[in-house]
């Protein structure tokens, strides 16, 4: 008997092998697309590396500056 | 050289069995109202966002699904309308679908996390534990207001849409979340009238063998009143406008005069002309809840009030 010969199992469960590889494949498209996207939308690319730098700094609304009154006591 | 074939009388699963298992045509109602609750919602989403949002609650819908059959294979056994489901007919093995339920509700609670954001991930796993345990688990052998609470699971997919777009719950996705909650009792009540299935025989409670046919038609009634409001609300809010109010009160005063209808009928006049009216006003729930969110669509397409 030739080892090359396909078991007759394979057969039976073609479709069962085949969908689920249908699927993988589609599942891997799925990540590589929102990896994509959700790259191509920008978010936070910067990790932290245990320096302050400028960029970590919380941006903060520029209020009109005014001066504070002394007290005349 | 003797063949020796364990597996000769078992019938060998396909991957539709399994497919099976996911309980597909429930999952269409899921994508499509998930798909309208997070494209009316005021915050927009890249299209391949909003794609892998939907896929991966219809997912979890459909894992949701798998758990409910293995629970219910020995119910599924019993009644005609599922003898023929994946486990009930021998094709797959009560295990295997409480592993695919279990893998594929992990996998769609953290992918939606990664693809959308984490409360809507929160949401969904909430809506499976809620349709697999609460439902499926304690109440639906328990109450014969089973379909009432299940409904619960069926209303929150436009939920989880709108918090895919927007991160949290508002006014307009709890009356959308209202709308699919008070449709489902008469829906499925007009069905169990004329579909006369052995849930008794099964041990499930249905409402039109523990109280009664009477009952029952009053309960439709009553119900399609309490869902009127709701649906005529949703309307005056921000994703509601001229269109979808408009198909809102034709759709409601048919919905109440089919449920008035059934309400006046007697069992012996349904019986005569084969259910007629429930069969009708069934048809018409289907319409029903696809045309109200097909006019959410719309009417956020070319704009609201």
């Amino acid at each position: 008997m030739a080892l090359k010969t396909e078991h007759e199992i394979h057969g039976r469960r073609r479709s069962r092998n085949v969908g689920l590889g249908v699927v993988l494949i589609g599942f891997v498209a799925l990540v590589f697309g929102l990896t994509v996207v959700k790259v191509q939308q920008g978010g936070l690319l910067e990790a932290y590396d245990h320096q302050p730098r400028v960029s970590m700094t919380p941006v903060e609304p520029v209020a009109p500056r005014t001066i504070p009154q002394e007290d005349p006591q | 050289m003797t063949d020796i074939n364990a597996y000769e009388t078992a019938p060998e699963a396909q991957f539709g069995d399994y497919v099976a298992l996911l309980k597909p045509r429930v999952m269409s109602l899921v994508v499509f109202t998930a798909f309208v609750g997070l494209f009316v919602a005021p915050i927009d989403v890249h299209p391949f966002i909003a794609f892998c949002s939907v896929l991966f609650i219809a997912l979890g819908g459909g894992a949701s699904g798998a758990l409910n059959m293995w629970y219910d294979r020995d119910i599924d056994a019993v009644m005609n309308r599922t003898q023929s489901r994946p486990i009930p007919s021998g094709r797959v093995e009560g295990g295997e679908a409480l592993g695919l339920g279990l893998v594929l509700s992990v996998l769609s609670v953290m992918m939606l996390g990664l693809v959308a954001n984490w409360f809507a991930a929160g949401f969904l796993a909430f809506t499976i534990f809620f349709y697999a345990v609460v439902y499926t688990v304690w109440l639906k052998r328990w109450t014969p207001q089973n379909i009432v609470i299940g409904g619960a699971a069926g209303a929150f997919p436009p939920m989880i849409g709108w918090a895919c777009a927007t991160g949290g719950i508002t006014l307009e996705s709890l009356l959308m979340f209202a709308l699919v909650f008070f449709w489902t009792p008469p829906h499925f009540w007009a069905l169990a009238l004329f579909m006369k299935e052995d849930y008794h025989k099964a041990g499930v409670p249905m409402l039109t063998v523990t109280h009664g046919r009477p009952v029952t038609r009053r309960h439709i009634f009553a119900y399609t009143l309490v869902l009127a409001p709701f649906a005529l609300w949703l309307g005056l809010t921000s994703i509601g406008g001229p269109l979808y109010m408009a198909v809102a009160v034709v759709l409601n005063a048919a919905f109440i005069h089919g449920g008035w209808r059934i309400l006046r009928r007697s069992e012996e006049q349904a019986v005569a002309d084969g259910y007629a009216v429930e069969r009708q006003v069934f048809k018409l729930s289907l319409y029903y809840l696809f045309l109200h969110f097909l006019a959410l669509l719309v009417q956020s397409w070319i704009g609201g009030w």
